[in-house]
């Protein structure tokens, strides 16, 4: 660097630069507010839902799976697991885990969930499945 | 060392390096779950297993950051810390609730310890990474306010340096973003948009402002080339970072119920965040070529090295590779994305805390630098772990690969578990090289105990 170009110079460019680039990642994070309630079906959002996405949480699902692409990948994607097993086969996939897993497999835990609380996941997913993400995943495998 | 206080780094650097190898054995343990699924089910899933794995990693670097900047600031400050009792009174609040979390993690379900937590008060648990209950949060706040306190105090009782302020600006905004992990509303993309706030503007944005700074601390200390010639390159290398950066956050908002425009916004200014990278690399190798003095501590100029070049790899080459939204379409969510973030966080940020160890810890141990012995080992250590790590990343990204084919990309796509068992030797090669990063970090830690008595010449 020749020395024209000196360190205040820098500096200034510096806070200068980032000042400008947050503003414009504000702005465009307000323009993305003002759609997102198109997109994310919000209006939907019933109390199970929110009790769906608490028991997503409180189990650690993001622990092994993804939604939406985000989260571990030891275990299969469920932002669209409702299309690949539909709304029983799921219930009845998360209520048949043996308890002390299946040999040699990856296994889920056993969560012992009431029918309640398995139609409150069940309506989770499904908001999720609803949610517009511009055609991800690829194909139903997830 | 030149101001006693500087000794309260010391704590902090032991418990790091003792957290890193907790994190190693949970990878390990991970990994061969990847291959052998019921290996310690259902004592401990997976899910738990990641959890410890992760959090540790967070931590440790939280812990050397904070060691790093103890170390720093009254050297760039020229004054003593404003208080070293805040500092070690900190330093145990932070290792007895991060022990406490992890056994918390271990002992109950995380469903049972969200409720003995608090979470109902707060729900914020249960989001990757974010998975602390309640008083973790709190506690890492507080803990995180107080640091930054008497960081500031000294600073502004003593001289004001360009790196010095490099580092407090990344320091204070890695407090600001952890504020967004609070944020959980029942919107799921809300909730997601929010959370990158903290995860990427952590990770891609101020941490690298942490980042460069150590770094150039290390190189003006090791090199002896003029501070502003350092500094000038700095704050050309953190002005790049966030410019690329911050709308990079973009790269997260491709599918998750976010607007097109951002696959656009998201592709090019990421497709830009290798080049601070690549400055990093090249401003690392010029300062060493153009050095004014032989520093006898040639490991820490070995790991100041070897963070330019891996965080240019992991986090620049391994991030573009998958940046670009069409791309992304299709390896979203995959094995590649692991292997990106296993090399982008151990050339960034485990190399770069493990140089200014590499660099602090001699002098708090009463000398410019360990004997030749212990140097030795300590390089054997760098390039085990480093070659393991390069390893480890192009296996996964050979898993990822076949995993994108079979799954997503092939006519005859195959359901995950299915794809999964036909890429198992990948996971096993990964395993193998795990366990030679474990070697490699078992041969760091004898390194501190080797030939310390002979005193090298300063």
């Amino acid at each position: 660097m020749s020395g024209a170009f000196t360190k205040s110079m820098a500096r200034n460019i510096f806070y200068g630069g980032t000042v400008f680039f947050f503003l414009l990642f504000l702005a465009l994070s307000y323009d993305t507010h003002t759609q997102l309630p198109k997109r994310d079906m919000r209006a939907n959002i019933t109390p199970q839902i929110a009790e769906g996405k608490k028991l997503w949480e409180v189990n650690n699902c993001i622990g092994c799976h993804t939604l939406l692409g985000e989260g571990a990948y030891f275990a299969p994607e469920l932002g669209n697991v409702i299309v690949r097993y539909g709304e029983e086969g799921t219930k009845a996939f998360i209520q048949a885990r043996p308890k002390d897993g299946i040999p040699g497999r990856r296994s889920m835990p056993q969560f012992n969930f009431t029918d309640e609380q398995l139609n409150a996941i069940v309506a989770f997913l499904k908001h999720v499945n609803s949610i517009n993400t511009n055609n991800w995943p690829p194909n139903s495998q997830g | 060392m030149q101001y006693k206080s500087q000794a309260v780094a010391k704590p902090y650097f032991i418990a790091a390096i003792g957290l890193f190898v907790g994190q190693i054995l949970f990878g390990l343990i991970l990994g061969l779950q990847y291959v052998l699924g019921d290996f310690l089910f259902p004592a401990i899933p997976f899910n738990v297993a990641r959890m410890v794995h992760t959090n540790l990693l967070i931590v440790w670097l939280l812990f050397g950051f904070m060691g790093g900047a103890y170390y720093m600031i009254p050297e760039e400050s020229e004054t003593e810390l404003f208080s070293p009792k805040l500092a070690l009174i900190l330093f145990w609040t932070f290792l007895v609730a991060g022990a406490l979390t992890i056994v918390g993690y271990l002992a109950v379900p995380y469903a049972t310890l969200a409720e003995m937590t608090g979470n109902n008060l707060l729900e914020t648990m249960g989001r990757e990474f974010l998975e602390q209950p309640l008083p973790t949060k709190l506690g890492i706040v507080v803990v995180v306010l107080g640091f930054l306190f008497n960081l500031t105090m000294t600073m502004l009782k003593g001289k004001k340096t360009a790196i010095s302020m490099v580092l407090m600006i990344g320091l204070w905004g890695l407090a600001v973003f952890f504020l967004f992990s609070f944020y959980n509303p029942v919107n799921v993309v809300l909730d997601k948009f929010f959370w990158w706030w903290t995860v990427h503007l952590w990770v891609e944005g101020v941490w690298e402002l942490i980042l460069g700074s150590f770094l150039a601390f290390v190189l003006i200390k090791t090199t002896g080339v003029d501070r502003e010639v350092i500094e000038k390159w700095l704050y050309v290398i953190v002005t790049l970072t966030l410019i690329t950066g911050i709308i990079g956050t973009g790269h997260h908002y491709f599918w998750i119920g976010t607007p097109e425009y951002w696959q656009w916004w998201g592709s090019i200014f990421s497709a830009l965040e290798p080049i601070p990278f690549f400055a990093m690399t090249v401003f690392a190798f010029n300062m060493v070529n153009r050095r004014r003095r032989e520093h006898p501590n040639k490991a820490a100029v070995l790991w100041a090295l070897g963070t330019g070049v891996m965080a240019f790899l992991g986090a620049g080459v391994w991030g573009f590779l998958h940046t670009l939204a069409p791309v992304n379409y299709y390896t979203h969510g995959t094995q590649i994305t692991a292997a990106h973030g296993h090399m982008a966080f151990y050339g960034a940020y485990v190399m770069v805390v493990l140089m200014m160890i590499s660099y602090a810890m001699p002098i708090l141990r009463g000398r410019a630098a360990n004997s030749n012995k212990s140097q030795v080992l300590e390089m054997w250590a760098f390039w085990l772990m480093t070659i393991a790590m390069t390893f480890i990343t192009l296996f996964l990204t050979a898993a990822g690969i076949l995993q994108v084919w079979l799954q997503r990309v092939s006519d005859t796509p195959l359901p995950f578990m299915v794809a999964q068992e036909k890429i198992a030797l990948f996971y096993w090669m990964r395993e193998w090289a795990g366990v030679a990063f474990l070697i490699g970090l078992v041969i760091y830690i004898l390194s501190f105990f080797v030939g310390g008595d002979e005193k090298e010449a300063a």
